[in-house]
C-alpha cells in the first residue's frame, strides 16, 4: 500500500517561486501524470517526492509515513531519469542488480529478479553488454528494468520517453502502460507531451506556473477543462476561443450567432469549442478558409472567424479549398464558457 | 596620373580551390614540424650525448649518432649522493602526489556539484596561487620551516610542491567530476546508496583513470621543481637540487647524464597520461 499525500508543499529557488503551496493525493496503484510546459514545476515536484530536492515548506507522505526529512533511499521509491542514467561502468545485469545488491540480497535472488525484469522489458539478450553498446531505446528499457527490479512501492518517471524517436516512443508507451499496470506500483509520471499523458494516466494533474490547474481523469480534462489554460494546452489542435457578449439573460452573441449560455451578470465572457465539435452546414459561424491540411483520417482547416484564427477538424471526404467560405455550427453540448477575469470555467 | 583599373593587371582567372588548400596545408605541416623540432632536437642531443663516451662528447666533429657507450651513465649512477637524491626526489614526489589528490579531488568535487557563495572567487584564487612568484616566498618560507623544524625534510618540501600542484589537481578533477552527469549519482541514491556509497560505487570507478592522471601530473610537477628544492633542503637534496648544485662543476658528459635522468621519468609519465591532460585543456583526442 503506497498512497502518496502532498500537503502544502512549496519550493523556491532564491527569489523564484517554483511551486506554490501544493496539495495532492495519489491513491495506491494509481497512475498519475504531471503534465505541463517546461518550467511549470512538474519536475521539481517529482524530485521533491523522490527526495532529490528539499521543499521550502510542506509535508510529503508515502504509504502513511512522513518522508520529507528522509533521504531518497529510505522512501521506498525508484526513479527513471530522462537521460536514463544507466551506469556506464557496469553491465546491464549489474545495473539492474545494483539496487538489489545494495539491499544485500543473496545471489540466487538477485539472479532471479534480474532475469525476470529483463524478460519483462525484453532485454534478456543484452545482460552482458555495457551502456555504451546500447541504443537509446535499449538504455531506456534498462533504466525501467532497474527501477522495477527493486519492486518499489512507488515508481517516479521524469520524461522517460522524451529522448526517444517518435515511433519508438509510441511502442514504449504502450509497453510501459502494460508493465506498470502489472507491477501494481503507484506511478508518478512527468511529461510535457499531452498525448502521452492522455494515453497513460488514470489521472492527470495539469500544472502551470508552479500551481496545479486541474486534477482529473484524462477524459474529464479534455472534455471539461477547468481553466482556459487547460483548454488551450490540451488537445491537438487546442480549443478555439471567441469572445461572447451578453444580449439577454442566458443569451450570448458569439461571432454573429446567438447562443444559449450561462446565466451570469457579466457582460463579456469567452466561448470555447474543440475543433472536432463544429460541423459545416447551412447555419453557423461565417468562416473564411485560409489553410487546409489533409491529415488522412480527417482534415484540419484553419479559418478566420470574426477576424481571429479558428480551427476545425472536418471529415476527410469533404472537399474544402482555401478562399472558400464555410458555415460552422458548434455542437451545443460541447460548448464551454470561460470567465475572462479569473480564466476559469463558468458552469453552463 | 591615370586611375586605370588596377584589376586589369591582375590575372583574374579562376583557380582551383585546391591551390589555396595546398598552400594552407604547407604552412600547417611546416608549423607542426617546427614545433616538434623545438621539443625533439634538444631531447635528441641530450640522449645522444648521454649515450656517447666522454671523449665523443667533448670531441669535434660530432657524428650525431649515439655510440651506446654506457660510461657516462655508469659514472653518473655511481656518483656519490645520486642514489640518495633520487630516493629523496621519489619520496617528495609521491608525498606531493598523495597530498594534492587528497586535497584537490574533494575541492574539485565540491566545485562541480555544489553552488556556494564565493565559488568563482575560489576558482580564481586557486589559479592565482600559481601567479605568486616562488622566489618571493622562499625566504619567509625558509625561516618558517626552520622554526617549525620542517626545513630539510621531505615532508616540508612536499608541502610546498603540493601548493604548486594543487591548482592543477583541483582544475583537472573539477573537469572530471563535471563531466559525470549528476543523474548517475541521483540514480544511485534512489537505488539505496548514501552519498558516500554513491561516490565510491558510481563516481569513483568513472573518474579513477582521470584521478590517476592528475596524480601523475602532480608527481611530475614535484619531480621537475628545482627552486624550492634548492632553497629548502641542504642534506636531503632532491635530484634536481642535487644536480643544480653539483653539475655546474662537473664534466660535460656528466651534465648530460644528469639531464637525462631528470627528463626521462617526466617524459614517460606525461606520455602515459597525455589523454587526460588533453581532455583537461579541452582538446578532443579520440
Amino acid at each position: 500500500m503506497a498512497e502518496i499525500v502532498i500537503k502544502n508543499v512549496a519550493k523556491s529557488f532564491g527569489a523564484f517561486q517554483a511551486l506554490h503551496a501544493l496539495d495532492m493525493a495519489i491513491a495506491d496503484q494509481e497512475f498519475m501524470v504531471l503534465l505541463g510546459a517546461s518550467g511549470c514545476g512538474k519536475t521539481t515536484l517529482l524530485r521533491i517526492i523522490a527526495g532529490l530536492e528539499t521543499p521550502t515548506q510542506g509535508e510529503v507522505w508515502i504509504g502513511g509515513r512522513r518522508v520529507d526529512h528522509l533521504p531518497p533511499r529510505q522512501r521506498g521509491i525508484s526513479m527513471v531519469f530522462q537521460n536514463y542514467a544507466v551506469f556506464p561502468h557496469l553491465t546491464v545485469f549489474e545495473n539492474i542488480a545494483f539496487g538489489l545488491r545494495m539491499q544485500k540480497m543473496g545471489q540466487p535472488e538477485v539472479e532471479r529478479r534480474v532475469r525476470r525484469t529483463a524478460e519483462l522489458m525484453h532485454i534478456e539478450q543484452l545482460l552482458e553488454r555495457y551502456s555504451g553498446q546500447l541504443s537509446g531505446g535499449q538504455r531506456q528499457r534498462v533504466a525501467v528494468a532497474r527501477a522495477l527490479a527493486m519492486e518499489p512501492d512507488v515508481i517516479l518517471m521524469d520524461e522517460p520517453l522524451s529522448n526517444l524517436d517518435a515511433l519508438l516512443r509510441l511502442e514504449m508507451r504502450a509497453e510501459l502502460k502494460g508493465v506498470l499496470a502489472e507491477s501494481k506500483t503507484t506511478t508518478i509520471y512527468v511529461t510535457h507531451d499531452q498525448v502521452e499523458a492522455m494515453s497513460l494516466a488514470d489521472r492527470i494533474s495539469v500544472m502551470n506556473g508552479g500551481k496545479i490547474v486541474q486534477n482529473d481523469s484524462p477524459v474529464e480534462i479534455y472534455r471539461n477543462p477547468a481553466a482556459r489554460f487547460v483548454g488551450s494546452f490540451i488537445g491537438n489542435p487546442p480549443m478555439n476561443f471567441i469572445p461572447a457578449k451578453r444580449t439577454d439573460n442566458g443569451r450570448w452573441a458569439v461571432a454573429g450567432l446567438e447562443l444559449d449560455g450561462p446565466r451570469t451578470e457579466r457582460e463579456l465572457i469567452e466561448f470555447a469549442i474543440r475543433p472536432e465539435d463544429v460541423f459545416p452546414g447551412e447555419e453557423g459561424f461565417v468562416a473564411d478558409v485560409r489553410v487546409v491540411e489533409p491529415l488522412g483520417a480527417h482534415t484540419l482547416v484553419t479559418c478566420d472567424v470574426a477576424g481571429k484564427p479558428f480551427r476545425a477538424v472536418l471529415e476527410s471526404d469533404r472537399r474544402v479549398s482555401p478562399g472558400e467560405t464555410l458555415k460552422l455550427m458548434p455542437a451545443a453540448s460541447r460548448i464551454r464558457w470561460f470567465d475572462l477575469d479569473t480564466q476559469t470555467a463558468i458552469p453552463a | 596620373m591615370s586611375s586605370a583599373p588596377v584589376a586589369a593587371n591582375i590575372e583574374d582567372r579562376p583557380r582551383p580551390v585546391g591551390d589555396a588548400g595546398r598552400a594552407g596545408q604547407f604552412v600547417f605541416v611546416a608549423a607542426i614540424i617546427l614545433l616538434c623540432a623545438w621539443i625533439l632536437v634538444p631531447l635528441y642531443l641530450l640522449f645522444v650525448n648521454t649515450l656517447s663516451s666522454p671523449a665523443e662528447v667533448t670531441g669535434f666533429p660530432k657524428s650525431g649518432l649515439p655510440s651506446f657507450s654506457m660510461g657516462s651513465v655508469q659514472f653518473f649512477l655511481s656518483f656519490s649522493g645520486v642514489g640518495q637524491a633520487l630516493w629523496n626526489s621519489l619520496l617528495v614526489a609521491v608525498l606531493t602526489m598523495v597530498f594534492s589528490i587528497l586535497l584537490g579531488a574533494p575541492a574539485g568535487y565540491a566545485l562541480s556539484r555544489f553552488e556556494f557563495p564565493g565559488k568563482e572567487i575560489f576558482r580564481l584564487l586557486v589559479v592565482m596561487t600559481r601567479a605568486f612568484p616562488l622566489p618571493l616566498l622562499a625566504l619567509p618560507l625558509a625561516v618558517m620551516f626552520i622554526r617549525t623544524g620542517l626545513d630539510d625534510t621531505a615532508l616540508g618540501l612536499a608541502l610546498v610542491h603540493t601548493v604548486l600542484a594543487l591548482p592543477f589537481a583541483v582544475l583537472i578533477t573539477f573537469s572530471l567530476f563535471a563531466g559525470i552527469p549528476v543523474e548517475l549519482e541521483e540514480a544511485a541514491w534512489t537505488l539505496g546508496c548514501n552519498r558516500l556509497q554513491a561516490f565510491i560505487k558510481v563516481i569513483l570507478p568513472l573518474v579513477l583513470p582521470g584521478i590517476v592522471a592528475s596524480a601523475v601530473f602532480a608527481f611530475t610537477i614535484s619531480w621537475n621543481e628545482v627552486f624550492a628544492a634548492s632553497v629548502l633542503t641542504i642534506e636531503n637534496r632532491t635530484l634536481t637540487a642535487f644536480l643544480v648544485q653539483n653539475l655546474n662543476v662537473s664534466p660535460l658528459h656528466l651534465k648530460f647524464a644528469g639531464g637525462t635522468a631528470l627528463v626521462l621519468p617526466a617524459l614517460i609519465f606525461i606520455f602515459a597520461v597525455r589523454k587526460y591532460l588533453f581532455a583537461m585543456w579541452g582538446i578532443a583526442n579520440r
